[in-house]
Order: C-alpha cells, then structure tokens, then sequence
C-alpha cells in the first residue's frame, strides 16, 4: 500500500508544484519585485499573439458573432429618457459560440495549448458556461475533459443553471464531477490534477486572457467600420476578471483607447459564497459581486500564482444591478428583439440600459455578450427555486431588493439603475492586500507603486497617497 | 431495493469527501456541520445493488469508487411554471414606446 497522504492538508500544500506543471508556465520568471511582476511580459511570452488567436478561434467555429443593433431596446431607452439622451444599444451575441457563450473564446487558447504542449487532458474548476466551453473545445480538438462544479447543496438540491452545465458538458462528452457547497472544490481538483496529468485550463492563465481579446477588438473594428467611430462606451458583465480585461486588452490592440470600458455586476451583496444555506438564495451563480468585488480588489487569490485577469487595469467604471432588474430587461430583449438569451449574460445589457439613458442619442453602447438559454438557466427556472427557497418575488421599486430575500421586478423600465461602485475604494483595498505581507516599508520602491498604480489605471502618485507614503 | 443492477449500466455514485468535522478553516459555520460530498456518473463495473460500495468507469475512463446511488439518473431540470411577474412584462413594454416614445422608430 502506497502511504502517499492525500488528505487536505497535504495536497493544498503541493498547490504551487501542481500548478506549475498543470499550466506549464513559471510564474516566478516573472517576478519582478515582492508584489510587482512583469504582466506584458507574461502575456507575450506564451507564443500566442493576436494573430494567432483569431486562427485558432477560427478552427472551431469561435468569435466573429453576430453584432446586433437593439433598435427596439434604444427606443424604450428613449422613451424613459430626457430630450437628446437615449445611446443607440448594440450587442455582440456571443450566444452564437459553439457552446453558447463568450466562454468559448476563453476555453479556445487553453485546449489548444494542452494539445499542442501534449497533455492527456483538460480539466477545469468551474460551475458555469466555461466548462461546457472546456468540454466543447477539448472534444474538437480530441482531447478528454473532466470538469469539476459547485453543484448542490447539504440538502442535496441542486442550483437550475449548473444542473443544466452538468448536462451540457455530459453532452460534450466530459466527466462532471459535482461537489457540494464549499471551497475544497479546489482541493478535489488538486487531486484530479495529480492523478490524470491534465492540463489546467484554469480561467486566468494568459490563455484565457489572450482568447477573450479578440471580442474586444471585434467589438471596437466592427462598430468603427459600420459608424465610423468606435464605441463610446462597451458595458462588460464582471465576476472573475478575464471578461473585462480580455476585452479592455482587446479594445486597446484594436486602437479604441478612447473607449470607456464599464464593468457590470450583479449586486449579491450580503449573501456568502462559501455558505451552504446562502448557496440556492441566489439566482445568478455568476456576473454578481460575490465575484467581482474579491476578485478586483485581490486578483491573485485564483488558482495560479499570477492571475492574467487583473480587471482594474482596464475598467473605467464599476456599476451593479439588481437581479429583479436582469430578469425585467431579459424579457424586455426576448419581446422586443425576438432574442431570448440567458440572464447572466444580460447583466450587462440591464446596466447599458441605464448608462443609455444618461448618454446622447448619436453616442454608442455595446454590450459585449450574450449567453444560450434553456431549461434550468432561464428566469423562470430561477424565479421558481426562489419562490421554493422562501425568497419574495415581487413587482416594485427595484430600490427595496434584498439579495436572498426580495427580488424585485421593476414596474417601469426607468427604474433600472446602474449604481456605481467606489473605485477608489476597490483600489485602496487592492493596495491594503498587495502590501500585507511586506512588513518593510523601505521595500515598497518606486518599481512596487509603478507597478501597483498600472495596475489600477492609476498614477504613481495616487498610490503614493493612498498607501500613506506621502 | 434488492435488484441487482448490472454491470455496464450507466450510474451515479456518491462519496464524502470531507466530513464535517474535516472541513476547510475558512468555510463558514453553515458550511461546516455539513458534509463535503462528490457525485460522479460513469458504467458499473460489476453487477451491484443500489447502496453498495461500487467502482465505475467515468467518461474519460477513471476508476472512481463510491456509493451507488442511482441508476441513469434523469436530468429534470426544466422551467417550471411561467411567473406571473414577468408574464406581463412585454406588453408593458411595447406599450410604453407607442404611448411615450417615437413608435415610428421601432424595429427601424
């Protein structure tokens, strides 16, 4: 018998080793200082550029979506808003994507990376479209997949939208493994890891990244070629990071600087992602804060050492929504555009909805995804676990939702609203947690607060300030 | 449920994987007087009774072992009845671009 201990602590412990191996990167040819790392330099230097990404997006049928003006949606904008206001609304319909989302392109770089570098197999952590995009990507390319989710609950009920991804990577032929609530997903993967030699094609390794930046650059050449300017604004839903950094790297390599870039969450604020009893109170399983708020203001707390999605990099806005306010502008687009597309994708749309309205008629939004829909990931599979889950479900002011106990529809599309988060305070958090762990004030140099203010799309003298260094 | 089921159907086994009193230090108390479990489907090797100890073949072909607990367990998942909240909702709309809005610009 084999004494090799498997047990928790043990094999959270090999994390680094397992990674390394898993992604084939090393991170720490990268490290430039205690907090600072070359990021350009880690994004160039995994041998796929631009170019090559759109080549390989295009061998699986990934990217080059329709774009679709909502001339319907911009008229109930305009019908709500001032004189002269009410954007023109465009979406990029990523549900067109072999498995039905954006997550496509994501999953395009990794597998094909794993195929190339040789490994077995892909795997994935991950409760949402990205693992049927695994799935989808690693069964063109012959690859087998095991995709490890976040599934059900201690009383063993299972969230709709993610019964729904256990079918679609089954269709694609991966083995799912469903786990209960709880953070030790990650240490289950650890041991698929280890035991299958697979690759990690983990959500924010450069390959994930770079394969999103070809929906920014789409998104800036498409509307430039079609209105002669690029977008004025591009609304992007944001949980882990790589959505709206892909797309702000994308919207930069396509010449769109001038672009705002808005970040958009769902706002699940006091329910815990961790907990067991919280899990079925939410209606979204991502695009919410739970997400989007640690994942900004700590982006390496991901699976690899050095997370390429670093999204305060990019965004020049932070906005939630509520859920009551997705499910109304969901159905708004299936009646108005003859679109039915899931909820999570259109948390964006709900928060172009209400940045429209505050914009010129002759500016332009793009809301840069859409996702499929179907049974279990729909409003209506959703609104009935939350009705089961004694949450109230009711038509009002959007201003009286509380997450995990009201979800509020509208009454009139002027009560959506894009409520902004304090990037200020999302940026001293992310300083407070770059800076725990050196006790040393003298190793804070000019080198950590450069890299600490590009990576917030600041100033070296923001940071100086907001660190108490000056 | 004493029939066998047989070796080669395509089942669901279930196995802890933390007990509760094994749980991560950061997990928050709901969390951690329940169970960390794994459900996974794969072919029975063997013939086998539901509630046995048994080993299946998983889709990529990993041995997983555990408890069986369903055989070609169902997906029902699905919609459920329609919500009245959002029923109304189109016709709201419609009506708000035709009654307030520039109607001669929809779909245009």
């Amino acid at each position: 018998m084999s004494t090799i201990d498997m047990g928790y602590d043990a094999v959270m412990a090999k994390k680094g080793e397992v990674m390394k191996s898993s992604v084939g990167i090393d991170y720490d040819a990268f490290k430039t200082g205690p907090v600072s790392f070359d990021y350009e330099g880690m994004m160039t230097k995994t041998g796929y550029d631009l170019k090559r990404v759109f080549e390989i997006q295009s061998e699986t049928a990934v990217g080059n979506t329709p774009l679709v003006e909502l001339k319907n949606i911009t008229a109930l904008v305009r019908a709500v808003s001032p004189r002269g206001k009410g954007a023109r609304i465009f979406v990029k319909d990523e549900a067109q994507n072999p498995s039905g989302s954006f997550k496509d392109r994501r999953a395009s770089v990794s597998v094909y990376e794993a195929k190339e570098k040789g490994y077995p197999g892909a795997s994935a952590a991950t409760s949402g479209n990205y693992g049927a995009a695994v799935a989808s990507q690693a069964a063109k390319w012959g690859l087998p997949a095991i995709i490890v989710q976040e599934a059900f609950d201690g009383r063993g009920i299972a969230q709709p939208e993610i019964a729904e991804k256990t079918r679609a990577c089954e269709a694609y032929g991966a083995e799912v493994i469903r786990l209960s609530v709880g953070p030790e997903l990650f240490y289950v993967f650890l041991l698929i890891l280890m035991e299958t030699g697979y690759f990690n094609a983990s959500l924010y390794t450069p390959f994930s990244v770079l394969g999103i930046e070809t929906l920014g650059f789409e998104v800036a050449t498409e509307i430039k070629e079609r209105e002669g300017h690029f977008p004025d604004v591009v609304v992007a839903t944001h949980a882990g990071g790589g959505n709206v950094t892909g797309t702000g790297r994308g919207l930069i390599k396509a010449g769109a600087s001038g672009t705002k870039l808005v970040a958009a969450s769902v706002d699940l604020s006091g329910l815990h992602m961790a907990s067991d009893t919280d899990f079925n109170r939410k209606s979204f399983t991502t695009g919410h804060t739970g997400f989007g708020i640690p994942f900004a203001t700590w982006p390496d707390r991901a699976d690899v050492p050095k997370n390429a999605a670093r999204p305060l990099r990019y965004m020049d806005r932070f906005v939630t929504v509520t859920q009551g306010e997705v499910f109304y502008i969901t159905q708004a687009l299936a009646e108005l555009e003859g679109m039915e597309r899931g909820p999570a994708g259109n948390t964006s749309l709900a928060a172009a909805f209400a940045i429209a309205w505050e914009m010129a008629e002759d500016e332009i939004v793009v809301v840069q995804e859409t996702e499929y829909t179907g049974a279990g990931k729909h409003p209506i599979a959703q609104l009935n676990l939350a009705k089961k889950m004694g949450i109230e479900v009711k038509r009002g002011d959007p201003k009286e939702n509380v997450p995990g106990v009201r979800i509020v529809i509208p009454e009139d599309p002027s009560q959506i609203t894009a409520v902004d988060v304090d990037l200020d305070r999302l940026r001293r958090s992310y300083y407070k947690n770059a800076l725990e762990n050196i006790e040393d004030r003298e190793k804070i140099t000019d080198d950590e607060i450069r890299f600490l203010a590009e990576d917030t799309k600041t100033t070296p003298d923001y940071v100086k300030e907001a660190v108490g260094l000056k | 449920m004493d029939e066998i089921v047989k070796g080669g159907s395509w089942v669901e086994v279930h196995r802890i994987v933390l007990e509760a009193g094994e749980r991560a230090p950061q997990v928050p108390e709901d969390t951690k007087k329940v169970p960390l479990e794994m459900r996974v489907k794969g072919y029975l090797k063997k013939d086998a009774k539901v509630g046995d100890e048994v080993e299946i073949t998983t889709a990529v072909g990993r041995t997983v072992t555990g408890k069986l607990t369903a055989v070609n367990p169902p997906y029902d998942h699905g919609f459920g009845e329609p919500i009245p909240e959002l029923i109304p909702i189109g016709k709201e709309v419609k009506r708000i671009i035709d009654e307030r809005g520039d109607k001669g610009r929809r779909g245009r």
